[in-house]
Formats: C-alpha cells, structure tokens, sequence
C-alpha cells in the first residue's frame, strides 16, 4: 500500500531539515576541532608579524593588499590586470601567457 | 423543506447585457422526494438548481432550508450549509483531471478534517456500490463517460448530504447507462434522499421513480 | 487540534497530488529552485567564513606597521628611523622587518621571502610554505637554488615546510635569515622594509598612530583593523561581483517562478470553481495553495543549503575557486572553519522563500473569490 503523499512530503521534509540539522552540528564539531589550528594560525602571524592573508599571489597588491597604496594598480605579475572588479571579470587572453618574461624583472 | 419566496436572480445587473435568468419563482420543494426541474435551454433551470444548492444568491426573493433564511448569509456560511447539506453531480461530472477516482471521491471532505482512514474507508465503500472498486487507483480521464459519473456521484455523497443535486444527468450518457443512473436514483430514494434533478430527457422526467415534475420556461415556472 | 491538523494534512496530500501531476515541470522548478539557493548560499558561506578566518588569523598582525613612502611609492625605511620611534610612548616593541617578493621563473610563481623577528633560521637554510612546497616538490633537507636580482645562483637547504594546516596564511612564504636575505637582495645594511609596532593599549593605538605621523611625516602607519578592515571589503566586493553575476540569474528565476506560480492557466482555474461548488471554502483554497509554495520554497531552500555547505566545507568550494582565489600560480590549499552567520542564512531564507509564496498567493486570491456558481454555467 503506498503513503499518503502528505506522509512521503514528510519524509523529505524531515529528511532535509535533518541533513541540514546535520550541517549545522558538523559545522560546530569542525570549528572546536580546527580552533588549535587558528590558534596556531594567529600565533604564527604574531611571531613573523603578517599582516595578509596569502589568499592571491599574483601581485604586490593582492598578495598584500593591506599593505599597498589605496587605489593603485602595480602590474608586478604579467597576469595581473588590476585590483578593481573589472578585473574579475576579464580573463588574461591566453597570448598574454605566452610573452612572460623568464627573468626576474 | 426547501422553500423559495418570489426569487429572482440577474447576472451582469446594471451593464448594458442585464440579463434576469429568474424572474420570480415561489416554490416549495418536499424531503426525502425525487424533484425534476424540466425545461428547455435557457429557461433558467440550472440557475434555480445553484440557488438551491447554496452555490449562489438570488438577486432578490427569498430561500429557505428547514425554515431558516438562507438568501443573505455571508460565503463562509453558505460553503459550510452547501458541504453538509448538498452533494452535486454537475453535467460535466467535473472531476479534477490526473487524480485518482478515489482522491475525487474523497476531495469534498479534506476541509471537514475527518480521519483520513475513516475517510478512505467510506470512499471505497461508496465506489464498491456504485461498481467501481476495481477503477479507485484509475485516473478520472482514463474512465469512461458512465463511470465518471458514478464516481461524480461517490463524490456527492461522501460528505452524507441530505439533498442530492443533479444537472442534466443523463444528457452525456447513452439509453442504457442512463437508464443505470435512474437505477441509482431510486436507490437513494429508497435511502430517504433527496434529490433535485434538472432535465429535458423524458427518460428521467417520466419515470416512475420522478415524484414531481416542475415545468419552467423563460425564467419562470409553468402552471399545469 | 487534531481536526486542525487532519485538515491540513488532507490540503497538503491534495496539493502534493495536484503537483505530482506534472511531475516533470515541478521537478525541473525544484531543481532550478534548488540550484539558485544553492549558489547563493554557497557564495555566502564561502565568503564568510573566509572574512571571519581572515578577522581572526589578522588578530596576531602587529597593532601597527609603518611604511614609508618616497613619491607616492613603497620605500625602505632608512637607519635611524627606529631608534626615532623608541622614543615614543605607549610602543610596546618595535621591530624592523625585512620581507620583500622573489619572481620564481620555474613555476613563474611569486613568492614573499620574510626574515622571521625571532631569528629562528639558520644561515643557509629555508623554511617554505606549504603551496610553494607543493609547486616545486620540496621536501625537509632538499637543496633549493634561485637567481637572485643581481644574477647570481644562491643556494639554501629546506628546514621546515611550514604545516599545512597554516597554508592560507602561509602558502607562499620564504622565511630566510637575515643575512641570507640582506646578501640575496643586495639589501642596505641598516634599512628595513617596513617598522611593526607592538602597542599596548589597545585605545592607544590611534594616539601611537597620530603621532608617528607628526614624528615621520614621510611615513604611513597602518593599523591593525585597517588590515581587518582591508579583508572585509576585499571579499566584500568579490561577493557582490558574484552576486552581481547571479542578479541574472535571479532575475532569469523570478520570471520563471512568476509565470509559474503566478500565470494559473484556465484548468487551474476550472479546478478552483469545482473545489469550491464541491464545499471547499476561499480559505481552504488558499492554505493549499500557500502549502505548495510553502513546501516547495523551503524543499528548495533546505536541499539548496545543504548542498552549499557540502560543496564549501566538505569538497572545498570547487565553483568559487576560481572567482574568488584570483589566477595566481600558487594557490593556497585550505580547508575553511565552517562559521555560519546565523542572520545571512535568515536573510537567504527570507527573501528565497517569501517572494515565491507571494508569487502563488496574489493571483489564487483572486481566482479564489470567484463564484462557485461559474462551473454550473460553464
């Protein structure tokens, strides 16, 4: 016989919100077992003194953009355009990757 | 029981296609009988049949049901008198399409909130009778015209009205499942029902198991 | 209640039913229902949790470092310049630090080279950041040479390689000794890259900052929650890019939704007048229709979140990766603390799922207090 489909609506129903419930107590152990990694994360920035994150390394700029002139755009990388949103939004052309300097410039 | 007082009923008042579907009509319709409303297109049977069944208001005049006004109470009230008191096979059957015979049958109860195993159990009964229990899980428009009636009629009768209600009921089917449906008809006679039936079919109108026969032309009824 | 509650368990079994009859095009609603919270929950988790690691890692940054600029540009602080400073009050320390950017041919990777206050590496030796490690296949002991500026080969040994638990901080660092870095560089003896300063009160650090911009007035301090500060804007506005993006998307969605929830056709209609003549009030027909929208909008919302959080904590964020990291050479392999903002979530909640149960609410009104009367006449 099958389910009211009322009952199969709950069971989905109770299925997400118990996956999401689940997310939720994932995310609470993760953060209690990352936090020595924090810790140590922030020791570390103290003891070497950063001041960035070494999230993009393609630029004086965004490798520490704490630490550039407000509004500026240094070209250290062939690749970087520049720090503003345009330059999220278009793509080095891949003939630019070709003509890369090999030396330390 | 159902008494109608100099009852009138216009459709688009006060435009330039005024159109008055009853102009006056005072009647009295007896418990537990067989009434058939009989006329041609257009003579205002099928509006009559709404007023009594609560699904409209007239325009003026008055309806009563077990001596209680029932011509000005607000929509709340009249969906609540309608679900209890009436059950209605319309023309078209009006079944809603892609769900089974048996959810059909059941629908007019969901907002009552009754038991929905209490509530199944009736509806298969109710299609058992009416010799339909093998097509409950069958989609309404994989069935025939003469089976969708009869699940049109389940469904009627799922709440246990006192009144049936009926609009030309045998004008889609052919001589032999219309004369099925007057079969049925005088099982719910028996029952002690109710029933208000519209039709030009004399098939139905003079049939033994008709008790009164009510002729009305353009909005009005005919003496005879 | 129990009546209560058997009467909206049969408006949600009709209501299911009803949607299980196009099957396909309610499924294929859910999904693009699904997906849209989907992306916008994942660009709000990634980005959070990234602003939050960035506010508390940047917690150990020096309260205050000191630049001093020549003509608008970044120049080495000249000697002198610190015992200046000593004098101040309220500084706690004072350090000089050196730390500059090696263009790696190789990998055509730039890596920040950094001689660590504490002079914890040896002559000679080099402690190497996880990603760098990675890109070049280092290992502990393995002997590494670069070109310095000036043409010559200089060759180190690899200490250590920083955990890699630290590697959003610490992907592309070199850290070298003094000596090594001043003889790598061509540095001057005397100058420094930068000054950091330890303040320690921490309502002093304006004061301190004022200050040392009347004592040097060639130089620039920046503060420690200006590089907070710095993080939250960044990420701040790689999420409205995103978002920006995706308004396209939304608004491809809503239109959709709309037409959906919104257009009811003249069957829907039909279905509306027969419910009503067979004893179904407006209100019935309304609470049914508020559980479809209500069930479908929270099944998307709920199904959309989870897989979010998956895709982001779980596998990494592969679909940001590229957005948000930027196209550097060396990207930084870490796994982000999943620190949901509880109030971002409600945000997301309330405006994917109300709009959509207004989009079926408004027209079934007005269907709903039509006649019940019609389906006799029709």
């Amino acid at each position: 016989m099958s389910l009211r489909p009322s009952t199969n609506g709950f069971i989905v129903l109770a299925l997400l919100a118990g996956a999401c419930a689940a997310c939720l107590v994932d995310a609470g152990l993760s953060c209690e077992s990352r936090a020595a990694d924090i810790d140590a994360m922030r020791a570390m920035a103290g003891r070497l003194g950063l001041t960035d994150l070494a999230l993009f390394t393609e630029a004086r700029y965004t490798r520490h953009p704490s630490q550039a002139d407000l509004h500026s755009a240094f070209q250290d990388h062939p690749l970087a355009l520049e720090h503003f949103p345009s330059g999220s939004l278009i793509v080095p052309k891949h003939a630019d990757l070709v003509r890369e300097t090999t030396t330390p410039d | 029981m159902i008494e109608l007082r100099e009852v009138k009923k216009a459709f688009n008042q006060g435009q330039h296609n005024e159109f008055w579907a009853l102009s006056g009509i005072s009647l009295n319709i007896e418990a537990k009988r067989v009434t058939a409303l009989r006329g041609p297109s257009g003579s205002g049977k099928t509006t009559l049949l709404t007023l009594i069944g609560c699904l409209a208001r007239p325009t003026s005049g008055r309806v009563s049901l077990h001596g209680r006004d029932i011509s000005g109470l607000p929509e709340r009230f009249l969906t609540e008198i309608r679900r209890k008191t009436f059950g209605f096979v319309f023309q078209q059957f009006n079944l809603i399409k892609g769900m089974s015979a048996l959810e059909n049958v059941m629908l007019p109860a969901y907002p009552t909130g009754r038991p929905h195993r209490e509530l199944k159990q009736q509806a298969e009964t109710l299609l058992e009778r009416l010799r339909l229990g093998h097509r409950r899980d069958a989609r309404t428009e994989w069935l025939s015209g003469g089976e969708q009636q009869r699940v049109a009629i389940a469904r009627a009768l799922i709440n246990d009205p006192e009144v049936l209600i009926a609009d030309e009921p045998t004008a889609n089917l052919d001589t032999a499942l219309a004369k099925e449906f007057m079969a049925i008809l005088e099982s719910f006679d028996a029952e002690g029902r109710t029933v208000i039936l519209t039709s030009h079919d004399p098939l139905v109108v003079e049939s033994t198991a008709v008790h009164r026969v009510v002729d009305m032309r353009d909005g009005k009824l005919v003496e005879r | 209640m129990p009546i209560w509650f058997e009467r909206q368990r049969h408006l949600i079994d009709f209501t299911l039913a009803s949607l299980m009859r196009r099957k396909g095009r309610n499924l294929g609603l859910l999904l693009v229902y699904g997906l849209l919270v989907f992306v916008l929950a994942s660009v709000t988790l990634y980005t959070h949790a990234l602003r939050h690691e960035a506010a508390v890692i940047l917690e150990g940054a020096p309260e205050v470092v000191l630049q001093r600029l020549v003509a608008g540009r970044h120049d080495l602080i000249p000697p002198g310049y610190i015992e200046r400073i000593g004098r101040l009050r309220g500084v706690q320390q004072i350090r000089g630090r050196l730390w500059g950017y090696y263009y790696d041919a190789v990998v055509k990777a730039n890596y920040t080279f950094m001689v660590p206050g504490d002079g914890s590496v040896a002559k000679g030796t080099l402690i190497i950041g996880p990603a760098l490690a990675r890109q070049r296949g280092l290992a502990l002991n393995n002997g590494v040479s670069f070109r310095s500026y000036s043409g010559e080969l200089f060759s180190f040994t690899v200490a250590a390689v920083l955990p890699q638990a630290s590697e959003l901080a610490s992907a592309d660092l070199v850290l070298v000794n003094e000596e090594d870095f001043r003889a790598f560089f061509a540095y001057p003896a005397g100058h420094y890259t930068d000054v950091a300063l330890s303040v320690a009160n921490p309502k002093e650090v304006r004061n301190v900052a004022a200050k040392l911009a009347n004592l040097l007035p060639d130089s620039r301090p920046i503060l420690r929650e200006e590089m907070q500060r710095t993080y939250a804007s960044v990420f701040d506005w790689r999420e409205g890019i995103m978002l920006a993006l995706l308004s396209a998307a939304i608004l491809a969605f809503s239109i959709l939704a709309w037409e959906k929830a919104s257009g009811l056709s003249a069957d829907e209609k039909r279905e509306i007048g027969i419910l009503k003549a067979i004893g179904w009030e407006t209100g019935d027909i309304i609470k049914m229709k508020l559980w479809e929208g209500g069930l479908i909008s929270v099944t998307a919302f709920l199904a959309g979140f989870v897989a979010a959080y998956v895709q982001v904590f779980r596998l990494g964020a592969p679909l940001f990766e590229p957005v948000l990291k930027g196209w550097a050479v060396l990207y930084p392999r870490f796994e982000l603390v999943p620190v949901i903002d509880g109030l971002q979530i409600a945000t997301l909640f309330f405006f994917t799922v109300f709009p959509y149960m207004a989009a079926v609410l408004v027209p079934i009104w007005r269907a709903a207090v039509t006649d019940p009367d019609a389906v006799m006449r029709a």
